[in-house]
Formats: structure tokens, sequence, C-alpha cells
């Protein structure tokens, strides 16, 4: 009950809201050794302290009142606010494509909650209708809530569950599928996508927002409405992932879902496909191709879903002078995939050979990836890579180190045969490894050098 | 020209121009309204229309850097001067307490393209929202802290950054981040107090640097800079009196020495209303001599829009079921115009739009302010809300340039309009036509209300046009990115142990030392008191004399050439100082200011030795009288009272400046005389 009341509110700052019998929601007179204050107690969010009352005064500001400078304080009115994105029945539009929308938390939707002060996540057709009206010229809309998780979250529970319902609706016939998440590990959910949905005979859209929803300037609204369309009416049927090109508002980008990473904390244009291009870019009217080779859409449904997944798989990102005691460890705690992240080429100090020679002897497959994130693994290079394959480190070509995890975790739940294991991780499914890395593929540009300066005065970043 | 009645709008006897029908009833519904000049208002004016005004005033803080990320602050580029462009769309979004706010719809209504123009040494990538707040700027926090101490206001326990949305585009994140630090404070005028209802600390926003059809332009640099705004109630029963309090809170802010000066660091919003009207704001007003007349002619604009409201209430008697009609003109319709704009419309393949309005006759041209009507509410929204560059429309009873007579016949015809009915025709690309449609229908429904919630622009000459929808509370949402900033009591009292005096004391001990008001003005906006004082009390100066050397001789010289970049007004205290220390008078700083003005860096041994001056004792001074008197007598000029001594003085002041007391001097040159 106390829970309703008072919302948010613990320790001094309680007391003192019981004490002068004054609700969350309540207008209150508050009178202070600074002085008087007026306004409607809102709710306080957990992780802040127990010495402060919140107010929204009259002009709409909120406020905090320091509890240990009330003198009286009196509940003069009660008027709850009612927070609600306008709901509106999505019409349904003959001829237009049939969009299913995964939802499993993240920004794309989202609205304030109290209890973190942060926001979270609202979703439903009608939601995204009164939100983004624009998406019933897109396409038909159907919803499912899956999860509501943020996406530091998900996991291979979720990814397997994802699979299965994809499977699903692509049985039923729909034309597209979205899958609303949160950005932070989109290319994880990716890549698994990739390797659990293989053979989609529609595009399989991965979509979020850097920017929540509750802002004016949010990428979250054209974002949903790229992905829509790119569901809805491209030829793509791939695992892709659709984020702002540029960070201003002009066009998206599609990745594939097993070259894609997250590249700036906070950037709108934050995800490139990388040893690549990307495969198209959208705008809210079209879809132009970019990569030279792609999947087709098909009529048929002969989807392959393999929800597989071994969850005693981790990641060694080597730093200098790494000691062997950590690999031990995780040979002893039972892990039985490592997908090293080596510096260079490929490579870790001769200190650790003795621990990768016992981890090999336990049977724990290691796969070596690259902390330079472009480029090829090249063990052949120096000795050192050499020794390192003799002692059983395996090679991954440019597979990107989020890749490798999520594709030997999916690998060993199918089995754990040395050979099997290593022909699923080395036969590309998708181009998380490439035959070959076109000259574009690695691009980042740098700021002050004359000719990227004049480049970037003229095209929108 | 006579006054007519107010409805002398129908069939006058001889024929005449739409254009001279147009002024006539312009002119009469401006009497009718009883509008007068300001210069001859009284306040029983300004009673009678129940005038009444609020102030928000901005003020940047002198920091460092900017409030929420550690960009340099007041550093501008020049326009065209840009590393890179970034694009953005507003849409509006919910507030927090789950509405929406109507200038956001507006905005949203208007489909612009926003583009933002970055200049790497004055904007990151915290400006283009790329990058989440970095916390607050403590020395911004503390200035206005300090500030609001001296405004008496109830300091708030705990800061929060609050998010006020903005569609305009002037912020890239569509919101300001903006945080309360004191309530329910006071400011003293002359002769009454004016309650102060908040002061906030927020975060700059961009400049401008073109709105031309669907595409904005701004510039970053300003983006972001610490300001401070305070909201007084409205207190104000008369336009003087809002320029009083303006003046009173920009000198309090100045007389901290820790706030920004120079063009844009002080900028004020005024808010204005009269009896039956609405509160509505003129934005970015420059100058504080701006005020009076646009509060003025802002109270009778909307003294304006009731009388209008109860003419079309006296015609109209089912306002809801009012409906303007339109048709879109063929182009054969403009074949015989030779107005220019019509033409041009037709050239450009644009679509021309007339419209009916029912019972508007005599509506559109009546007197709103000087030198506009009724029909120049429409014009202004149209060129915000349905982007129509202006000129953008016309009317049956246009004021100035319109199409011929006739043309307006053909469009009544085509319309089958009735008497006492207007027309509009406006025109621009097909794809505006829908919205600017909306726009006519939805203001002239306004006029059935009164006075629309609005902002508005202002000119210098006193008029302001339609800017946004006014925004109300709903447009405020919690900062989700930044944590609540607790203020402790020490902190407070640290702050409040060393603040300047209030401004009113300051204000009334200049008079007490009986130094000349028109000087208040420029010691107050320069923060030249704490100055002026020292001179007073350190160096035992005579307060007259100084308080008119700051007031009248430094602004003077100011004005006569720019000062240096690097000078301070602390090099006058120190030319003060070393005169009393060299035995000289401090007249001689007449001679000295406008050599130390133009080269801060000369010494004073060497500003006197370009000068010329030569030490001379007062003894050989005064004994140059006798003989230059005997000279006038022989030359003998002039004859007139006071001759005599007036050419002794003439030739004997720029010697004795400094060597001895002037008046001193004249008291013996006159003697006799």
């Amino acid at each position: 009950m106390s829970e309703d009341l008072f919302q948010g509110y613990k320790g001094e700052a309680l007391q003192v809201l019981r004490r002068f019998n004054v609700r969350v929601w309540g207008q209150a007179r508050i009178e202070t050794s600074r002085g008087m204050f007026q306004g409607t107690v809102l709710p306080r969010a957990e992780n802040d302290d127990d010495q402060h009352i919140v107010l929204k005064i009259a002009t709409g500001y909120n406020i905090g009142i320091d509890v240990r400078t009330i003198a009286a304080m009196e509940e003069t009115g009660y008027k709850k606010a009612n927070y609600k994105i306008p709901e509106k029945q999505f019409p349904v539009t003959p001829g237009l494509p049939n969009v299913k929308l995964f939802g499993t938390g993240g920004t794309i939707a989202s609205r304030l909650d109290y209890r973190t002060g942060a926001v979270i996540p609202a979703f439903s057709p009608g939601e995204l209708y009164g939100a983004v009206p624009e998406l019933a010229d897109i396409c038909n809309l159907e919803t499912e809530k899956l999860f509501a998780v943020f996406s530091e979250n998900m996991g291979p529970e979720q990814y397997k569950k994802l699979a299965v319902a994809i499977g699903k609706e692509i049985e039923k016939g729909v034309d597209g599928i979205v899958i609303g998440h949160g950005t932070d590990t989109l290319h994880h959910t990716g890549a698994a996508l990739t390797f659990m949905v293989q053979n989609s005979p529609v595009p399989i859209v991965l979509v979020g927002s850097q920017r929540s929803s509750d802002r004016p300037s949010s990428d979250a609204a054209l974002n949903l409405m790229h992905a829509m369309f790119t569901a809805g009416h491209s030829d793509l049927a791939e695992v892709m992932v659709c984020m702002f090109g540029p960070t201003s508002d002009e066009y998206g980008l599609l990745h594939k879902g097993t070259r894609v990473r997250k590249m700036h904390s906070s950037y709108r244009s934050t995800f490139r496909t990388i040893g690549d291009i990307p495969l198209a870019r959208v705008t809210r009217k079209e879809i132009t191709p970019m990569h030279p080779q792609y999947n087709h859409r098909r009529k048929d449904r002969n989807v392959k879903i393999i929800p597989t997944f071994d969850e005693r798989v981790t990641m060694l990102y080597y730093y200098p002078a790494m000691k062997p005691d950590i690999l031990d460890a995780i040979v002893d705690q039972g892990y039985k995939g490592v997908v090293i992240v080596g510096t260079g080429l490929g490579h870790v100090n001769k200190e650790l050979y003795p621990a990768i020679e016992r981890a090999n002897k336990a049977g724990v497959h290691m796969y070596m990836t690259l902390q330079t994130i472009w480029g090829y693994v090249h063990m052949f290079v120096y000795d050192t890579g050499r020794d390192m394959m003799a002692k059983g480190i395996i090679p991954a070509g440019n597979m990107l180190p989020e890749v490798a995890f999520i594709k030997l975790g999916w690998a060993l739940g199918q089995t754990h045969d040395r050979e099997e294991v290593r022909k699923l991780m080395l036969t590309p499914i998708n181009d998380e490894i490439t035959e070959r890395e076109p000259y574009n593929g690695y691009l980042v540009y740098q700021g002050g050098v004359p000719e990227v300066e004049e480049f970037v005065r003229k095209v929108h970043k | 020209m006579p006054s007519k009645p107010a409805k002398a709008k129908k069939e006058p006897e001889q024929p005449a121009t739409r254009r001279q029908q147009a002024q006539a009833v312009y002119e009469a519904t401006r009497e009718v309204i009883g509008y007068v000049p300001r210069k001859q208002a009284s306040q029983d004016d300004y009673d009678r229309i129940g005038f009444m005004s609020g102030l928000e005033v901005h003020q940047q803080l002198k920091t460092r850097t900017k409030l929420f990320c550690r960009c340099p602050a007041g550093r501008y580029n020049k326009s065209d001067d840009f590393d890179a462009e970034v694009i953005r769309h507003m849409r509006p979004t919910l507030s927090e307490l789950g509405e929406y706010d109507g200038t956001a719809l507006m905005e949203f209504k208007t489909r612009k393209e926003i583009v933002y123009r970055i200049k790497h040494g004055t904007a990151c990538t915290y400006e283009v929202d790329d990058t989440p707040p970095f916390p607050v700027d403590r020395e911004a926090l503390d200035i206005s802290i300090l500030i609001s101490l001296l405004c008496k206001l109830n300091i708030v326990g705990e800061v929060h950054i609050t998010r006020k949305q903005y569609l305009d585009g002037s912020i890239p994140t569509g919101f300001q981040r903006t945080a309360i630090i004191g309530v329910e404070g006071e400011i003293a005028l002359k002769n009454k107090k004016i309650r102060l209802i908040q002061l906030s600390l927020e975060e700059d926003s961009c400049r401008e640097i073109s709105d031309i059809g669907h595409v904005r332009v701004y510039k970053t640099d300003r983006l972001g800079m610490p300001l401070i705004e305070t909201v007084t109630y409205p207190d104000m029963v008369n336009p003087g009196e809002v320029k009083e309090a303006c003046d009173v809170i920009r000198f309090l802010n100045r007389s901290t020495g820790l706030v920004r000066t120079g063009i844009g660091a002080g900028r004020q919003d005024v808010n204005v209303s009269c009896k039956g009207g609405t509160r509505v704001e003129i934005k970015g007003v420059a100058h504080t001599r701006w005020i009076p007349e646009l509060t003025h002619n802002e109270s009778f604009r909307q003294w304006a829009l009731l009388n209008i409201r109860r003419k079309l209430l006296d015609t109209i008697s089912d306002t809801p079921a009012w409906r303007p009609g339109h048709e879109f003109l063929p182009y054969h319709f403009l074949n015989g115009t030779s107005f220019e704009p019509l033409k041009n419309a037709k050239k450009n393949k644009w679509k021309v739009m007339a419209i009916n309005l029912p019972g508007f006759a005599g509506v559109l041209s009546h007197f709103t302010q000087p030198g506009k009507s009724f029909a120049d509410e429409l014009r202004d929204r149209l060129k915000v809300i349905a982007c129509l560059e202006r000129p953008n429309m016309i009317c049956s009873e246009d004021l100035g340039e319109s199409a011929e007579d006739g043309f307006f016949d053909k469009v009544s015809e085509l319309l089958c309009t009735q008497a006492g009915d207007a027309q509009v025709v406006l025109w621009g690309p097909e794809d505006d036509m829908a919205t600017a449609l909306e726009t006519v229908e939805e203001r002239c429904r306004m006029a059935f209300e009164g006075v629309p919630n609005e902002t508005r622009k202002s000119f210098a000459d006193g008029t302001t046009i339609f800017e946004r929808v006014l925004p109300g509370a709903d447009r405020m949402y919690p900062d989700t990115d930044s944590p609540p900033i607790p203020l402790e009591d020490e902190r407070i009292r640290q702050l409040g142990s060393n603040l300047p005096t209030a401004f009113i004391s300051r204000y009334q001990q200049l008079k007490a030392w009986g130094i000349p008001e028109d000087t208040f003005t420029f010691l107050f906006k320069r923060n030249l008191y704490p100055l002026l004082v020292r001179c007073i009390e350190e160096l035992d100066m005579d307060p007259v004399f100084t308080g008119t050397f700051f007031g009248h001789r430094v602004k003077w010289a100011e004005g006569r050439r720019k000062p240096s970049p690097e000078i301070s007004y602390e090099v006058i205290f120190a030319l003060f100082r070393y005169l009393k220390k060299e035995g000289l008078q401090p007249e001689l700083a007449y001679r000295m200011l406008p050599l130390i003005f133009e080269h801060p860096k000369m010494d004073f041994e060497s500003v006197l030795n370009v000068l010329k001056f030569k030490r001379i004792s007062k003894e050989d001074l005064i004994s140059n009288i006798p003989f230059l008197r005997e000279k006038f007598r022989k030359i003998s000029i002039s004859q007139g009272e006071g001759a005599e001594g007036r050419w002794i003085m003439g030739q004997l002041w720029k010697m004795a400046c400094g060597n001895m007391p002037l008046s001193e001097l004249s008291a013996l040159a006159y003697e006799r005389a």
C-alpha cells in the first residue's frame, strides 16, 4: 500500500511525508527554512537519496526540497498524472505487406519510469501508431511483446525464443519481420539470428534507437519507418540491422547481422559494417542496394530454425603480460569454448602457452580473433602464431570477436566433436568470414586531414 | 483624413478604390478602440485597457566553458564559417504529465528540415545530441545561486535538470536543459516592488542563420552557453515600468561582475496582456529601450482583437458552423493582372488559392498595430506555419500593394460571395496548400475567441509578428540523463556571505552623493559602481566629479573611439591613484583618458609627455592673469559679460589642467570681470 502512496520515497523523506500526511501526486505547500514552496509531490527515483522531496511547481519545472529544511507541510489537493501514449487502432490497408514486430525492450518506444528515473519501453501497435502515424502508410502491423529487457540483458535464452517465434511467423506467411531491440547488443543478436534462422525467405530486420523516443529529435521514429519499409518492401531476405547511416536524419543503412558492430557509445550513426560494405541504403521511400550479392526474397517458406546454444563459452581479451592463471581458471570453471581476442595479427604472450596446452588437452575449443576489429587473423606470419596453432588455437579469419563468441556457443550447442565444431565455425553461413576484404571495407577517416575536412564539410555526417 | 464610424464600410458616396476603403476602415477602427500613440498615453489609458506585463530576462554567465559540455563559451563564428552540417527533424513527444504541447504540434505541421552548422572549435558531439550531457558547470551553478540570493529567491534543496521542449529546431535535441535555482523573490524599483516567480539556469540556444521555405539553418556556437532566466510576475502596469524593471534586473545581474556583456549576452522576453486578452510573449527583445513601444503596441493589438471579436460575434451567430469557402484559381484568371507576386506565382507553377471568409468584411483591414491590420495576422502565420515566403497573400481589403480592384471582383464572382464577406488569395507550392488553408481557417476561428496565445518576434519600430504558438507547462520533461544536484546550506551560506550591495541601495547612494541621474544607466550597465566607491573611499575623491567622470567622460571616450580590447576600467582607478600620488589634479584625467583608451599599455608619465604636459606651480599660473587681463583689454574681441574671464580661462586651462583645481583658477580669472 505504501508503495502506491509514497512511490520511491524511503528513509527520512518517507518519514517526513508520513508525518505531514502528504502523498505522492498530492499538491503541497511546504514551509522551509529557505522559504515557501508549492507544487505537486512527484515520485522519486529509487536510487536517489532519502534527503529530498521532488516537487513539480506551477511553471512545470521540477525541484527538490531538502527534508531537513522542512518546518511544515500541507496537502491542499491531489492530481495523479496519467502518462499514456495516445492509442489509436492501427489501420489495416489491403495491398500493403504484413509485417510482424517483435518487442524485446529497449528505447525504440519508451516512456518515463519513476522507479529508476529512466525510460522504460512502451509498445503496442496502437501506441506505435499514436506516436508514428506514418507507419500505417508502409505496412499492416501486428506486434508481439516477447520480453521487456534492456539489450544488455539479452542472452542465449532470448535468442532461442526469438528464433523459434520468427520461424512460426514465417511459416504463417508474414512478409517481413522487425525486431525492436536495445542497441548495445544489437549486433550480438544479429549474429545469433543469422545462425539460428537460416535460409529465411523474408527480411528479418533488427532495429533500435540511440535516442529514446521521448525526445523530439529521437532517431526512433525514422529508424522504425526504415525498418518497416525494409521488412515489408525490400528484396533482401537477410538478417539485418537497420540504423542511421549518417547522424543526420537522412537515410538508414542495412547491415548484415554478421558483419555489423556498434562503434560509438552515443552517436546515432553508431553501427558500421566492418570489413565489407553495407547491404543497402534505405529511406522512407526506397531501398538502394549497395552490396553486389545478397539473398533474395522468396515465396517458399523453407526456413531452417536451429535454436541451440551452449553457454559454457567465454571471451578472453588479451592484454600485455597476461598471466596463465586466467585461462586456467576458465578451464577449471568448466568452460568449453574460448574466443581469444588477440593483438595485431592474432597474438598472445609466450607465458600463456602452457595454459593453452592445458586447455587444449581438457578439450576446450579455442578460436583466435582480433582486437584490431578490422583485418584477418594471420597466424603464419610469425613463429609465435604457428606455435599457438600447434597448441590448438584455431584462427577465425576475419570473424568479428562478438560474432565468433555467438557462433561458438551456437556450434557447441550442437556438437562437441572437435572437427565438427571446427567445420561449423569456419564454414561461413552468411559472410561472418569473407574470402576477401574490399578496399573500401576499412574506412576510418582521420579528422584534421585537409581533404577529409573538405569531405566532411560537404557531405552530411 | 476625417475619421468615420466603424461601420462606414458599406458603399461610400463616391466610388472609392478598395485600398481607400480599407484605409478608411483602418483609421476608423484605430479610433474606435481608442489607440493613442505612446508619447501621448497616460496611466489612465493603460488602466482603461488593463495593461499588464511581466518579464523573462535572459543573461549569459561569464564562465570558461559551456553548461553541459566542455566546449569554450563565448566564442562565435561567422555564418559561412563551418566544418560540417547535420540535419534533424523534430517530432512532438509527450510531456511528463502525458500531454502533447500545442507548439510542438504546430512545429510538426510545418515539416521543417533543420540544418545545423558545426565548427570544431565551438561545438562537440554534445551540441548535436550525439553524446549525453556531462556534469553541470559548477561555476555557472554558483553564479546563478548568487544572483538568486540577490533577488531574494527561495533556493531549492535539490536542482533537477528538466527538458523544456523546443521544436523550432533552435536546439538539436529538441529540448533545452534547464533547472530552477530559486522561486518567489522580489526586486525593488524606484517606487515599487516587483515579485519574481523564479530564476532558472539553462543552456543557450542556436543562432538562426536563415529560414526559407522548409529549410531552417542554425549555427551551434552559442548553443549550450550558460544562461540564467529571471521571471517576474505580471506586476508592471505601464510600458515605462516594464523597461525600468528590466533595467533593474539587468543591472543587478551585472553588479556581480560574473555575467557576459555585449550584443546578445542579455535578451528578454516580454509578456503582455490587456483586460480580456491573453498572455502574449514578445521574444528576444535585444534592447530595453525597445520595450516601451513594443508593450504599448501589443496591449493595443490585443484590445483591437477583442473589438474584432465583438464585431464578428455581432454578425456571425453560429460560429461553430462557420466555414471558409475556397477555390484554386485557374491560371487564365491571372492573365490580366500586372501584380508582380501573382505573375511570379504563375511563372513558378505554384497553386493560387482564393478563400472566402464569410462575415469578415471590415475585419481584414481592422487596425491591429501601427501600419498593420488583421490581414497581417494571416500573412505572418502563413509564413511560419505553411512556410509560404512573403509576399504570400493579398486580400479584398489591402492597405498596401495588391492586385487590381477588378481582380477581386472576379474572385468574388468565382467564390459566389455575399456582401459582408471578405476574400484572401494566397499562393505557394502545391504541397503547402492544405496547411495554408488550415492556417487561415484556424486563425479566423481564433478571432471569435479573441487573442490567441502566441509568441511574437519584435522589430525596432515597435511592431511584432507571429512567431509560434505559446508553449505551456506541457512541454516539460525530467532529464533522464542527469541526476539531481543537492544544494547544501553551507554552500549557500558561503555564496551569500559575499553579495554585492543590492541594486536599489546603490541607486540611493548615488542620489545621496548628488551624482547626476543621467550617469546612472552607464554606471550600472558597465558595473562601474564598485570602482566608483573605491575612488571615493580609497582616494578620497569628490563623488560628483568622479561619478560624472565615469558617466559622461568615459562614456564619451568609448563612443568616440572603440576602446582597445585589453582595456579594463581598473586603469581609471590606477590613473586617479597616480594623479593623487604625483600631487596633480584629477581634471588632468580628462585629457589623458582618450590616449589611455587607445594605448592601454602606455605608462602615465609617457601619456603626459605625449600631451606635452608641464608641471607649473599654482603661483606661476596665477601670475599670468594680470598680464592676460591687460592683453584682453587691448585686443578686446568681445565685450559681453564674463567675456574677459572666459578668454583668460581659454588661454590658461590647458596649462593649468592638472596643476591646480580649475574652479579655483576660474574664480580668479572672473574676478573683477
